[in-house]
């Protein structure tokens, strides 16, 4: 009995079924469907497109599987847990297990270096960190309101703050020049360009660390964010999904120590609402734990209400209480998580940059913000999405464009790299330097060619120097999937 | 405590008012309730000469145009710190408030005091929460037996999965289903979409089915979360349909006709019908032919239909349940108007694992709601712990089996007790309630009276029953007791605590 196309009954559905609201026909996803056509697999398809594109942790899956195997205490549902059973399974209560917040509130404080604590009482759950920014946009603004939201920004944002609630996102735009700093001439802009279109702004969107910059903000912009919400007297929403991802200095500054500074009269503690999740923190995406924790009462208890919606299974909830418990487990379990980031982040961009390619300095994250503005053509987003294309189709990789992400200026790309094991990262590596190698072949010739005709004057881009050509010469390559650069590539298209 | 200023909001001419916004580029728009209201104290406190106020004080305007008319609250400067918060969403205001649903009212008293034979036995006895708690033990076992936790550990399902369901999931779960539901039918995994829970399932339909401001038609008495599920944050509109005790309180397609004409003279778009079947909170069942009279109404009008069947292996009378989908196998057309919600929360007791679906055969709606539910989608430890009981069909027989045995026999007893009182009760076949008619107890026949007794029952005889009017039953006098929530013994300790009550009722009149 197959599906039954809507021809055949033609029922009206409403907008929001049949618009694409959903945001999954814009070109983010269509390296993820190159993807799904064509997998990598090491051993069933090692030419097949390698995922850059998800920012999944899986560095220390391991030590969360050992865990689960010599603690059968905690889940209800092997025989070491069993007696809890009945009591869980049927236990629906929108608060939550207690021992479950209060595991949860003791870890944010971990993370955050035991400098502020957290109150259990105003956690709320929600259906993973996609849920809890649904969940916090219903709460705060109606139809029609916008969310200020520096660029670049998440992708997804556009789908879960937006889709479901009609509420609208305005960039607050940020450039590379200052290392894409948040700056209070953009809030403002952005504030009074909101006023002047007539559009009511409820509140401010950061992601602190961000993605997908994978920085984190100083303490004197934190502060100029807090006294701006302030004197606008909009919310200010942090999403700190990533906040155990930092691996060096410096260190994060939470807006839950940023707020202890201020007195009462000085910052509406009302106005203030923070994202977490454990999906990236603890590589559990698929455990769909998503918490909206909130200073404002009122809001408690309405996420908590709304929460019924995306209830994280009492199970689940059971089993991560008792994990987060485990002190020890829990400490060891950051530190490692932070040196293996480090260690990968490093030696990721070493690699990188012998071959001449650049990131964004970063601290923290499961991705890097790689740098090809050298390799436009032009330096325009069509310029970007063609580069993007050539490297989603010929290197096999999928990498995320700067454009999807709203970043102002062509040529940025995320390149996620703790979801893959070492050697799939050589071979990701490998590919990298092919193409780089080859694009400066390409680059030769057509000099060469150009000089021999002395017909048109071109000014192409060589990036790199001679020198830095013969040791990426001396690199081992892989056996690239990509045939060499053909000399009207536009990568090395003349300009006149 | 000193007096206190009011700047009072003054209407002004629109010409005026944009002006002085103009000229103001800090302007903000306030809502028009919205009153300064200082004393003298902080009015000296927020002034600019004052220490203790910090910078920034800008000259503000608050302006708005609503309705139509006009206002402007004159300001001189906005304090750092507005003595008007910055407001959450219209649409979270009725949800924030404390909600005086007996529905949830009777949920908190519970919680707060919950009764236990041993460590509470003066405390609230639960009949409130359509949990079925009869046969956890089973379900218990199986999992100690089958479960070592190396199971758990290994493996990448702890990363992201299919947010409609891992593909074993949603074909055990349409394995499961297919037992259930009918069967004969049997299921396609590609036709069902995993929710956590049927909560967003039915919400996720709603948003797929109507757009903001159209509604659904849902026969009364029902279910008091499809208030929330349906209209919280869809837009959607909830047109009650009465049914009558006289009828059994079964669902009448002239009353859904009248409904509908009275919708659509008020400009109301109807989206659908939404009905429980086996019924929550009487008990019945739809029948074969009611069930092909409701398609054709649907048919007639172009709508869809929205079957919540999450009690259908919960039938212990001697009745057959059949479901929608087994009317729509009968027939190659329209079946993309039909869309059933189930879950496992009430049929396996497993309400805290978050287990819902959607089944349709409309392509659209089946792409739409993929994509919705990765705002609920479920914990994939879950699923990989349940995919090997729902899989294993001695066990799931042999459950379902021994299920019904143990509803049949806590509803004879619950009745009996009932009886014994000589309270009236509607003899239902299925769920985990009893429709139980106090209206005898009450002091008028009416809403009032309805909650007055309601309130007794709570707060005098300490038992949680949900009465009528949170169901938007028509006629008072009715409450929805579960009765999988209680051990057996404590069926006689739930009657005596009614009978005190009745008592106190006959006294007073």
């Amino acid at each position: 009995m197959g599906s039954h196309s809507s021809n055949r009954t033609r029922v009206p559905l409403s907008r929001m079924a049949m618009g694409n609201g959903h945001g999954e026909d814009s070109p983010y996803f269509d390296g993820w469907k190159a993807y799904q056509i064509d997998p990598f697999d090491p051993a069933e398809n090692p030419h097949g497109v390698i995922q850059m594109g998800l920012a999944e942790n899986q560095l220390c899956a391991d030590l969360i599987e050992e865990w689960l195997i010599d603690h059968p205490e905690g889940s209800i549902c092997t025989a070491g847990g069993s007696d809890k059973f009945r009591d869980i399974a049927n236990f629906q209560d929108y608060h939550g297990l207690p021992k479950f917040r209060n595991g949860i509130a003791i870890f944010m404080g971990k993370v955050r270096g035991n400098r502020v604590k957290f109150d259990p009482d105003r956690i709320v759950m929600s259906g993973g960190a996609t849920g809890a920014h649904d969940l916090i946009a219903f709460c705060l603004a109606d139809p029609g309101d916008a969310f200020l939201v520096p660029t670049p920004y998440y992708p997804g944002f556009d789908r879960d703050l937006c889709w479901r609630t009609g509420v609208k996102i305005l960039p607050v735009n940020c450039k590379s020049s200052n290392n894409f700093k948040i700056t209070k001439k953009a809030l403002e802009e952005a504030y009074n360009g909101a006023v002047d279109a007539g559009i009511r702004v409820k509140g401010l969107i950061i992601t602190n660390p961000s993605n997908p910059l994978g920085t984190t903000l100083d303490r004197a912009t934190m502060k100029d964010l807090v006294d701006f919400v302030n004197e606008m007297n909009i919310h200010l929403v942090c999403d700190e999904i990533y906040a155990a991802t930092l691996f060096r200095g410096p260190d994060f500054i939470s807006i839950a120590e940023v707020i202890e500074e201020y007195d009462d009269d000085c910052c509406n503690r009302d106005l203030i609402h923070i994202i977490y999740s454990l999906s990236k923190d603890m590589g559990l995406p698929g455990f769909r734990i998503g918490i909206v924790y909130s200073y404002n009462d009122d809001v408690v208890r309405c996420g908590r209400k709304m929460s019924s919606f995306g209830l994280i299974s009492s199970q689940t909830q059971h089993l991560i209480a008792s994990m987060l418990s485990d002190d020890e487990f829990v400490e060891r379990f950051i530190a490692e998580s932070s040196a293996r980031l480090a260690k990968r982040h490093g030696y990721f961009t070493h690699e990188l940059e012998r071959v001449g390619i650049r990131c964004l300095d970063s601290n923290a994250g499961l991705f890097v913000w790689m740098d090809l503005r050298e390799l436009l053509a032009e330096q325009t987003f069509e310029a970007e999405m063609v580069l993007w294309r050539v490297v989603i189709h010929k290197v096999k990789l999928n990498v995320s464009p700067g454009s999807s992400f709203h970043c102002s200026e062509p040529g940025w790309y995320r390149v996620c790299i703790a979801n893959m094991d070492d050697q799939t990262m050589e071979i990701a590596l490998a590919r990298i330097r092919s193409f780089v190698l080859e694009n400066m072949m390409g680059n030769c010739m057509r000099v060469v060619r150009s000089k021999e005709s002395k017909a048109v004057e071109c000014k192409l881009k060589v990036s790199f120097s001679n020198r830095k050509m013969e040791e990426v010469m001396k690199m081992p390559c892989s056996m690239s999937p990509c045939s060499p650069m053909p000399p009207r590539s536009p990568l090395v298209r003349a300009r006149t | 405590m000193g007096c206190f200023f009011c700047w009072i909001v003054v209407s002004f001419q629109r010409g005026i008012a944009r002006e002085i916004e103009a000229q103001n580029k800090w302007a903000q728009r306030v809502e028009m309730s919205y009153f300064f209201v200082l004393s003298a104290d902080d009015a000296l406190l927020r002034s600019p000469s004052s220490s203790r106020t910090r910078t920034s004080m800008r000259p503000t305007l608050a302006l708005q145009v609503r309705g139509g008319g006009l206002g402007l609250l004159m300001c001189s400067h906005l304090p750092r710190k507005s003595v008007v918060p910055a407001p959450l969403s219209r649409r979270a205001v009725p949800i924030y408030r404390p909600n005086h649903s007996p529905y949830y009212v009777g949920l908190d008293r519970v919680r707060e005091d919950p009764y236990d034979r041993v460590a509470n036995p003066h405390g609230v006895i639960q009949l409130g929460l359509s949990d079925n708690k009869l046969c956890l033990d089973l379900i218990e076992d199986w999992m100690s037996k089958h479960f070592e936790s190396s199971a758990i550990g290994g493996g990448d399902f702890a990363m992201y999965q299919p947010f409609d369901g891992m593909p074993e999931m949603k074909l055990a779960m349409a394995g499961f289903m297919s037992k259930v539901l009918g069967g004969t039918l049997s299921f396609d995994p590609s036709n069902v979409v995993l929710t956590a829970g049927a909560t967003p399932a039915i919400e996720i339909l709603c948003f797929c089915l109507a757009d903001h401001g159209n509604a659904f038609l849902v026969p009364t008495p029902y279910y008091p979360g499809f208030d929330r599920d349906m209209t919280w944050r869809t837009g959607v509109e909830v047109i009650p349909v009465h049914c009558r005790s006289a009828d059994s309180f079964t669902l009448s397609i002239t009353a859904l006709d009248q409904a509908f004409d009275q919708a659509m003279k008020k400009g109301l778009k109807v989206s659908g019908v939404l009905i429980s079947n086996p019924s929550n909170p009487v008990g019945n069942l739809l029948s074969r032919d009611m069930l092909c009279n409701l398609l054709e109404f649907a048919r007639e009008k172009n709508i869809h239909i929205i079957s919540d069947e999450i009690f259908a292996g919960s039938v212990h009378g001697d009745a057959e349940f059949v479901s929608m989908l087994e009317i729509l196998d009968l027939v190659e057309y329209d079946k993309g108007r039909v869309h059933v919600v189930y879950g496992l929360s009430k049929d396996l007791s497993v309400a805290g694992f978050r287990v819902g679906a959607i089944h349709s055969y409309n392509e659209d709606v089946l792409a739409a709601s993929k994509k919705l539910t990765r705002f609920s989608s479920i914990s994939s430890l879950t699923q990989r712990l349940l995919v090997p009981m729902l899989t294993d069909s001695g066990f799931i027989n042999t459950f379902l089996g021994t299920n019904r045995d143990r509803s049949r026999e806590t509803y004879k007893l619950f009745v009996e007790g009932l009886e014994q009182l000589g309270v009236n009760y509607l003899d239902s076949v299925a769920g985990s309630y009893c429709w139980v008619d106090m209206g005898g107890f009450m002091s008028s026949y009416s809403e009032k009276g309805e909650l007055e007794l309601w309130e007794k029952l709570l707060e005098v005889s300490k038992v949680n029953a949900t009465p009528g009017s949170a169901c938007h039953c028509a006629e008072p006098g009715w409450f929805r007791c579960c009765f999988t929530t209680i051990l057996k013994d404590d069926i006689p300790v739930v009657m005596d605590r009614i009978n005190k009550v009745a008592k106190l009722c006959k006294h007073a009149r």
